[in-house]
């Protein structure tokens, strides 16, 4: 034991005293989170709009200042001709249009089926996209408000619900995926390049020709960045919580325990890869290309797994974020609990075995 | 008048307030084999970096090749070969091609590369292994082609930093014997070494201690004025005086 | 008492289109309490045979027991009782000295306490820098570290690969000073070197060459086996002399040899040497010499 920990004690020796790599470390979380939510975000906000009202009656001004107010929403300009406004979008001063025809209110009134045009640059069409959902939305508010005070019994009309994240957030779908990330980076990238390392530099060598046991002295690498991403998975959820005000909708105690056991998973990777290559540049590659990316493209954190071809969809089963990303989807966002991730829970557990056995059977007591 | 090709006039270089090399002044005449010695942390390494050209002198003056060490060491570079022991060839690459990539740096011709080429080749008697991986050679050939890589280009110096540590003795021999032949053309070898029985093939030896020259001369007259049997003794007299560590 | 028994190993390198043979079936004895040398320049197999004696690396063929233990079945044993210098400084470099010493105790279930008698006379010299990181330390000082770390839990055999490569003359001599005050202490030392000069300071050596013992026995013994007479020559053109000498058919070999070209003869005949240089206007100093180990290397090198 006591050699346990002195190999603990001297790993942390190792990371404090590397400070940039502390830095990132710790301030990688933190960072991610606000690029994710700040800069990178595909909510909409304060998107410029042009109108065209070409019925200019009480029940068009109000549908439009209730659009001008909405906090996506910001009406630049009135057109009054459709070369005016395709002149705007030319010059890229608008995103959206909205055409109100004439006798929108006297056709809403008498006919309950008045008519409102979005007009969406779709270059972008994610944003395209968005925009005409919020816009629909809006309008839809403004109809029930009016249904609601006068009983119109034949408007048929959709109502849409935004389950879980009424208000379209990013950061919903984002956290999730920025914990993955940031876990897989920190355990799996780091403990691969620090036991790759010590066989680079030598020191393996020195530790293999004494008594302490090979695989000891790897475990107590394992240590200190599991350790580290507690920290980070605290702040992660902190920075959700009380900056982007995504809540914690199930158990917490569930979602540390989720995130934990993710951990162990990313370092049995870790360890894993360690054991198969030879030099740090290797394992960083590795780390990068073979985990990082299929993390960020086939978890369902960027594009929805349903939307894959079978064969990308098949390959996704094989990435641990798949797997954690719905879990904590489910649980933070949904507050749903054991009971509806348990599958993907022991799947995680599963790859944990699989991956923490393989390194253990994979460790060499000699060099090459 | 004998070339030149080395002038150091109290050529000195600090690192804050460490001085790393103390106004060394010598000079280095056109094909002569000078032995730069020193224990490790004397600062023959950045004496040899100033040299040539890849560190900025703190003070004092040295013309190398005829070029100026603060204002031209563009021009310096073209004219020096270098060769250590620890970077020498591209081992993935085969013989022929290292040859061709050097030779290529300092833009020397087709024609010329093409037919010089050859004649290393049949020097080092590597002809028949001219397209062979450099890793797949013996340690003391790769030396001895390291070494006419950094000459190819007919340099006017060269700069060799150990290099034949670790080769066996008979390899280290033949090494010398390609020394003296460059020697003999006219181009100056400028060497370092652990080997104390190298430093009595120099022509010309110089033994640097705590940053300051505090010997140089023939070995013969090292020899005398120590009152050593060899090099060895006499280099263990001065190098033990040394105050600092590396 | 035999400490270190090698018998007919074989070290392969490579698949099988590439096969190198670092070792072809090297087998000899160290007694305990000896200091022994290989000698040979790089990529002669010391670094492989080390390797494999301190359980390292996997011999094709062959065995070797450490200690009394096989390399192969008991390597778990060996691991407790060797102590092991990488030819490279394989250190902690941003941990300081101290902190260095005390994980390598803890690893061997030691403390500095226990076993510093033994690196005292080593550790004192590098104390004063006991908190440096050990990656701003002289080579000198990295070396006595290293040192020190390997004997910390009084190892009974030591195995230091190149300890001297690229060390300056002076660290050298310490160097080895430090060696002959271990093995009074009983330790059995192993060590390996390029520097034939420093077979001398060893008790017995063992010359090896492209994966093959050339030869084995005392310094004294080795230097007696050359058999041959040697001519010490010098003169004011040395690269002529060399020419002259080695077109002699009474030369066997001649070479560099530091002031001197050392002359090799095959059967005597000095004063036939003398006049033919004579008569070619050579002003030149002739006597006899002593061979040492590095002509001795170069004999047996030149008679594969």
């Amino acid at each position: 034991m006591k050699q346990f920990i002195s190999f603990v004690k001297k790993e942390f020796h190792h990371i404090f005293r590397d400070k940039r790599t502390m830095i990132i470390l710790l301030a990688m979380p933190v960072v991610q989170i606000i690029i994710f939510g700040f800069a990178l975000t595909n909510e909409v906000k304060n998107s410029k709009i042009a109108v065209w009202d070409q019925s200019k009656d009480e029940a068009s001004a109000s549908l439009l200042s209730q659009l001008d107010a909405s906090r996506y929403f910001e009406i630049v300009k009135p057109v009054f001709s459709t070369a005016e406004m395709e002149a705007e979008f030319k010059k890229g001063k608008i995103r959206m249009a909205v055409v109100i025809p004439p006798k929108f209110q006297e056709e809403l009134v008498h006919f309950n089926k008045a008519q409102v045009q979005f007009i969406a640059d779709a270059s972008d069409p994610n944003v395209a996209n968005t925009l005409t959902t919020y816009a629909s939305s809006v309008v839809q508010d403004y109809q029930s408000r009016i249904t609601g005070e006068k009983k119109m019994p034949y408007a048929i009309s959709t109502r849409v619900r935004m389950l879980y994240n009424p208000e379209l957030k990013g950061a919903y779908n984002f956290v999730p995926g920025v914990m993955a990330m940031v876990l897989l980076l920190v355990c799996t990238m780091m403990t691969a390049i620090t036991v790759v390392r010590e066989r680079e530099t030598g020191t393996m060598e020195i530790m293999l020709v004494s008594p302490a046991k090979p695989f000891r002295i790897v475990i107590a690498k394992a240590v200190p960045y599991f350790l580290l991403s507690a920290v980070n998975i605290a702040s992660i959820l902190l920075l959700s919580v009380y900056v982007l005000d995504v809540p914690v909708n199930g158990s917490l105690a569930l979602l540390v325990g989720e995130s934990l056991l993710f951990t162990l998973v990313s370092l049995a990777l870790g360890l894993f890869i360690s054991t198969k290559v030879a030099t740090q540049q290797t394992a960083l590659f590795i780390s990068l290309v073979g985990l990082l990316l299929p993390t960020v493209m086939l978890s369902g954190f960027m594009f929805p797994i349903e939307n894959m071809p079978p064969p990308l969809q098949a390959v996704s089963h094989a990435v641990p974020a798949r797997w954690f990303y719905n879990i904590v989807r489910s649980v933070m966002i949904k507050g749903t609990g054991l009971e509806v991730v348990w599958k993907d829970t022991l799947i995680l557990v599963g790859m944990f075995l699989f991956f923490g056995g393989l390194a253990i059977k994979n460790f060499k007591i000699r060099l090459s | 008048m004998v070339d030149k090709v080395i002038i150091a006039d109290k050529l000195t270089k600090r690192f804050g307030d460490f001085t790393a090399v103390d106004g060394i002044s010598f000079d280095v005449s056109q094909g002569e084999i000078f032995g730069f010695l020193g224990a490790n942390g004397a600062g023959k390494t950045t004496a040899m970096r100033m040299l040539s050209g890849l560190s900025m002198p703190t003070s004092g003056k040295a013309m190398v090749a005829g070029y100026d060490v603060y204002k031209e060491n563009e021009k310096i570079k073209r004219n020096i070969g270098y060769m250590s022991q620890k970077f020498s060839l591209y081992e993935d690459l085969t013989v022929r091609e290292n040859i061709r990539f050097y030779a290529g740096i300092y833009g020397k011709s087709n024609a010329f590369i093409k037919e010089k080429t050859e004649l290393v080749l049949k020097q080092l008697h590597l002809t028949s292994e001219a397209d062979k991986l450099v890793k797949s050679l013996p340690l003391g050939w790769k030396q001895k082609l390291a070494f006419s890589v950094a000459i190819f280009h007919e340099p006017k110096l060269v700069f060799l930093d150990e290099p034949t540590g670790g080769v066996d003795p008979v390899t280290r021999r033949e090494f010398w014997n390609l020394i003296y032949e460059a020697a003999a053309e006219g181009i100056t070898v400028f060497v370092t070494t652990h080997y104390m029985d190298e430093a009595e093939y120099c022509n010309r030896v110089s033994i640097m201690v705590d940053g300051r020259i505090d010997a140089l001369d023939t070995p013969a007259q090292l020899k005398k004025t120590f009152a050593a049997q060899s090099m060895d003794e006499v280099f263990l007299k001065l190098a033990r005086k040394a105050v600092r560590g590396e | 008492m035999t400490t270190v028994s090698i018998s007919n190993i074989v070290k392969r390198y490579g698949s099988k289109k590439t096969v190198t043979t670092a070792l072809h079936g090297i087998s000899f004895d160290v007694q305990q309490g000896e200091l022994f040398g290989l000698i040979g320049p790089d990529g002669a197999g010391k670094t492989s045979l080390f390797r494999i004696l301190t359980t390292l690396l996997l011999a094709e063929e062959g065995t070797a027991t450490v200690d009394g233990f096989d390399v192969v079945k008991e390597y778990k044993e060996i691991r407790k009782r060797v102590g092991y210098m990488p030819g490279r400084f394989s250190l902690y470099q941003d941990l300081t000295v101290k902190e260095n010493l005390d994980f390598f105790a803890t690893i061997f279930n030691t403390t500095i306490e226990e076993n510093y008698d033994l690196i005292k006379e080593i550790y004192q010299q590098i104390e004063p820098f006991k908190d440096r990181r050990a990656g701003k330390l002289s080579g000198g000082m990295k070396q006595k570290l290293a040192l020190s770390c390997a004997l910390i839990h009084r190892p009974s055999v030591l195995f230091l690969d190149e300890p001297t490569t690229g060390v300056d003359a002076v660290s050298r001599k310490e160097f080895w000073e430090m060696l002959k005050r271990l093995r009074e202490q009983g330790i059995t030392i192993l060590v390996s070197t390029p520097y034939m000069d420093e077979a001398s300071l060893c008790d017995r050596v063992a010359l090896i060459q492209s994966g093959r013992i050339m030869q084995i026995d005392t310094p004294a013994g080795i230097v007696q086996q050359f058999g041959k007479k040697l001519l010490a020559v010098k003169s004011n053109n040395m690269l002529e002399l060399l020419k002259i000498l080695n077109d002699q058919e009474i030369v066997e070999n001649a070479y560099p040899f530091g002031e001197y070209h050392h002359v090799v003869l095959k059967n005597g005949g000095e004063d036939v040497l003398r006049n033919e240089l004579n008569r070619k206007g050579m002003l030149f100093e002739m006597e006899e010499a002593e061979a040492n180990i590095e002509d001795c290397f170069i004999r047996l090198m030149n008679n594969d």
